[in-house]
C-alpha cells in the first residue's frame, strides 16, 4: 500500500478512539446533572469538580488527536 | 497480477493527487500559518539560537498584562472594590480558594508560583484569541516545559517532606504485597505521564480550536456568498474558545494543586 494511503487511513483509525471519550464525557455531565436534580443544594461543591472529571476525559480525546496529527504530518 | 497492477497504479495515483490537493489548498487558506514561530530579533550566544521571537513576545505582553492588571487593580485598595480592583480580586481568590479546598493550609506557601501560573496560562490563552496574535500557549514546548517544571518541583516537594516514605505513592498502604508487581508499575507509569498529560492537554486544546477558527474562516471565504453560515459558526465556536482558554487555565491550575496534594498528603 502507498504510505500516504496508509498515513490517512491510520490517522482516521486513531481517531476512533475519540468514541470513548466522547461516551466519558457524555457520562460526566449526565451524572453532574442527575446530581444537582437530586440535590441543587450541591450545586457548589460539586460544580468545582466536575470541571476536573471533564477535563481528563477529554485529555483521552486529545491524546487520540495527536496520534491522529502525528501519523498525518510527522 | 495485470489487474492488481492497475488496482496499485489506481490507489498510487489517487494517494498523490490527495496530497497534492492538500498542499494547494494549503498554499491558498493554511490553517496552520498562525502557528508558524519567526525571529524578531535574532540573538546567538554560543551557539545556541536564543532569539527573540513572536512567541517570546506574547509571553512578555502576558505577563506584563497579568502584572499590570493585578498592580493597577490593586494600587489603592478600598473595602469596597472598585472594577478594575474587583477583577484583580476575583482572579487571587480563585486561586486561594482552589489551594485551600484541594491542598490545604500546608499549600498556602506553594501560592505565588500557582497564581503566577495561573495567570501566565490565562493571559497567554486569552490574548491567544486577538486576531492576529499568537498563541504561545499552542506550542508543546512551552506547555512541556511548565508541566516538566511543575512534575519536579512536585517530586522533589514529596521526597523533601516524605523521604523514602513517598515511594507509598505507588504502593497505598494495607494492600496485599503481592499486588505490589501489578500496581507499582501502574502507578509509576501513571506518575511519569503526569508532566504528558498536563501539556498534551493544554497545547491540545488550544491548537485544535485555533486550527478550527482558521478552517472555519477558510470555509467562509471558499463559500461566497453560502460564507454566512461558516461565520455564524464562528461566532458560535469563537465563545466556545473563550470558554475554553479560561478553563484550560483553570484546569491546569488545579491539577497542578492535585498534584501538590498527592506529594504532601500521599493520597
Amino acid at each position: 500500500m502507498e504510505a500516504d494511503a496508509a498515513k490517512l487511513i491510520g490517522a482516521g483509525l486513531a481517531a476512533i478512539g475519540m468514541i470513548g471519550a466522547g461516551i466519558g464525557v457524555g457520562n460526566v455531565w449526565s451524572s453532574y446533572i442527575s446530581a444537582i436534580a437530586r440535590n441543587p443544594a450541591s450545586k457548589e461543591e460539586i460544580g468545582a469538580n466536575i470541571w476536573i472529571g471533564f477535563a481528563v476525559t477529554e485529555a483521552i480525546a486529545l491524546f487520540a488527536l495527536i496520534v491522529a496529527l502525528i501519523a498525518l504530518f510527522a | 497480477m495485470a489487474s492488481t497492477d492497475t488496482l496499485t497504479d489506481n490507489l498510487h495515483h489517487s494517494a498523490g493527487e490527495v496530497a497534492q490537493d492538500l498542499a494547494h489548498a494549503e498554499k491558498v487558506i493554511d490553517p496552520l500559518h498562525q502557528f508558524h514561530i519567526y525571529s524578531i530579533l535574532d540573538i546567538k550566544i554560543a551557539g545556541f539560537d536564543i532569539s527573540f521571537t513572536n512567541s517570546s513576545l506574547w509571553m512578555v505582553i502576558a505577563a506584563v498584562v497579568g502584572y499590570f492588571i493585578m498592580t493597577y487593580g490593586m494600587r489603592k485598595a478600598e473595602l469596597v472594590p472598585g472594577r478594575m480592583q474587583n477583577v484583580s480580586e476575583m482572579l487571587y481568590g480563585i486561586v486561594a480558594g482552589m489551594i485551600r479546598d484541594n491542598v490545604g493550609d500546608e499549600g498556602k506557601k506553594y501560592f505565588p508560583i500557582v497564581f503566577t501560573l495561573f495567570l501566565f496560562v490565562l493571559f497567554g490563552n486569552v490574548l491567544g484569541m486577538i486576531p492576529g496574535s499568537f498563541t504561545f500557549t499552542s506550542h508543546l514546548i512551552v506547555t512541556f516545559a511548565m508541566a516538566s517544571v511543575i512534575f519536579i518541583a512536585v517530586t522533589i516537594i514529596g521526597i523533601a517532606r516524605h523521604g523514602t516514605h513517598f515511594l507509598r505513592l505507588f504502593f497505598p498502604e494495607g494492600a496485599p504485597a503481592w499486588t505490589a508487581v501489578i500496581q507499582g508499575p501502574i502507578a509509576l507509569v501513571c506518575y511519569l505521564s503526569r508532566s504528558i498529560s498536563l501539556s498534551v492537554r493544554l497545547f491540545a486544546n488550544m491548537m485544535v480550536g485555533h486550527t478550527l477558527l482558521k478552517v472555519l474562516g477558510g470555509f467562509a471565504i471558499l463559500m461566497g456568498a453560502a460564507g454566512v453560515l461558516p461565520v455564524a459558526l464562528l461566532v458560535g465556536i469563537t465563545a466556545l474558545e473563550f470558554l475554553v482558554a479560561a478553563l484550560q487555565a483553570y484546569v491546569f491550575t488545579i491539577l497542578t494543586c492535585i498534584y501538590l496534594h498527592d506529594a504532601i498528603h500521599l493520597h
